[in-house]
């Protein structure tokens, strides 16, 4: 790709990517908001944080993986007692991140 | 903010594949300045060294990034009523990680209203300056971080951390396990577009189980 065609694509790419990211705060204010949109907000957050995470549990480069030897989803499931019972992101990622470590430390020496 | 952590060695690999795929220092550092979004500045710049036409790489782009209108409409009660100026730029700094870390908060209304622009801008100026230093990194040092420490396990911990606390009742449970359900089949479609499928399966159900609860009530 030519030096000027790939500027093309760093400002198309950014602009479709800034309008993507105003897009609803710029139109509130404007208008008010249906009230079925306001009722489907509310689960949004819920949704759209489990939705991101569960793949990159059970998922390994691609394949699925919903086993024992699964690291990442067994470290992944203690984080989230740890996140459901303490509400504490950093104690959270402590757990989470030993818990990974461990299970590799045992993973390599079986 | 751990979340930092796990977003340097992002950057780093994208600073890394950016140059092997042909792009000068500069145009690496203005992508990650300009366009400011991981996973699809990654794409474009694995599409850009496979030659592929501007039009195609600008695409992929939008659609990688269509979550962001979910984040957007999430955020606009909070955001949506300040100047344009601040609009503007509060949606630019507009990621994943600068959403997780505030909607908990604004949602549950722990952050008052001029507080919340402070708050948003705060976090998600430290995300701006990690990737554009993560980027810058990778661009100059290459790739050093190990990845024997796993430390891109911190961003699905972080995310875990945060959904928790979004649980609250019987609706947004059933919007968690319907859309982590969904996931997990849709993430074999491809461009991404598997996010955007699975969070509306999730609110759709969220929705479905409260109305149903209301019906019941009356």
């Amino acid at each position: 790709m030519s030096t000027s065609m790939l500027w093309v694509v760093i400002v198309g790419a950014a602009a479709v990517t800034f309008v993507l990211r105003v897009s609803f705060v710029a139109l509130l204010g404007r208008t008010e908001m249906p009230l079925f949109v306001e009722r489907a907000l509310r689960f949004v957050p819920a949704a759209v944080l489990t939705a991101f995470v569960i793949p990159l549990l059970i998922y390994d480069n691609g394949a699925m993986q919903v086993s024992l030897g699964n690291e990442r989803l067994l470290a992944g499931l203690m984080a989230a007692l740890i996140a459901w019972r303490t509400r504490n992101v950093l104690f959270t990622l402590g757990v989470g991140m030993a818990t990974l470590w461990i299970l590799q430390a045992i993973g390599q020496s079986l | 903010m751990p979340v930092l952590l796990a977003l340097i060695p992002f950057a780093m690999a994208f600073g890394v594949s950016a140059t092997d795929g042909g792009l000068s220092a500069f145009e690496t550092v203005a992508m990650s300045v300009f366009v400011f979004a991981g996973a699809a500045q990654l794409a474009a710049v694995q599409l850009i060294a496979a030659g592929a036409p501007v039009a195609i790489v600008v695409l992929t782009v939008l659609t990688i990034n269509l979550r962001l209108t979910l984040y957007s409409a999430s955020l606009a009660p909070h955001l949506g009523r300040l100047p344009a100026g601040w609009k503007g730029l509060l949606s630019y700094l507009l990621t994943d990680q600068a959403y997780a870390a505030t909607i908990t908060r604004f949602d549950a209304g722990e952050t008052k209203e001029p507080d919340k622009r402070w708050y948003f801008l705060g976090a998600a100026l430290a995300v701006w300056i990690a990737w554009q230093t993560g980027t810058a990194m990778g661009v100059f040092l290459g790739r050093w971080v190990s990845e024997g420490w796993s430390l891109d396990f911190v961003l699905p911990l972080t995310f875990i951390a945060l959904a928790l606390p979004t649980i609250k009742d019987r609706a947004t449970t059933a919007a968690a396990l319907l859309a982590g359900v969904a996931a997990v089949f849709a993430a074999a479609l491809p461009l991404n577009l598997g996010l955007v499928t699975a969070a509306a399966v999730g609110v759709l159900g969220g929705l479905v189980t409260q109305g149903v609860a209301e019906r019941r009530r009356i």
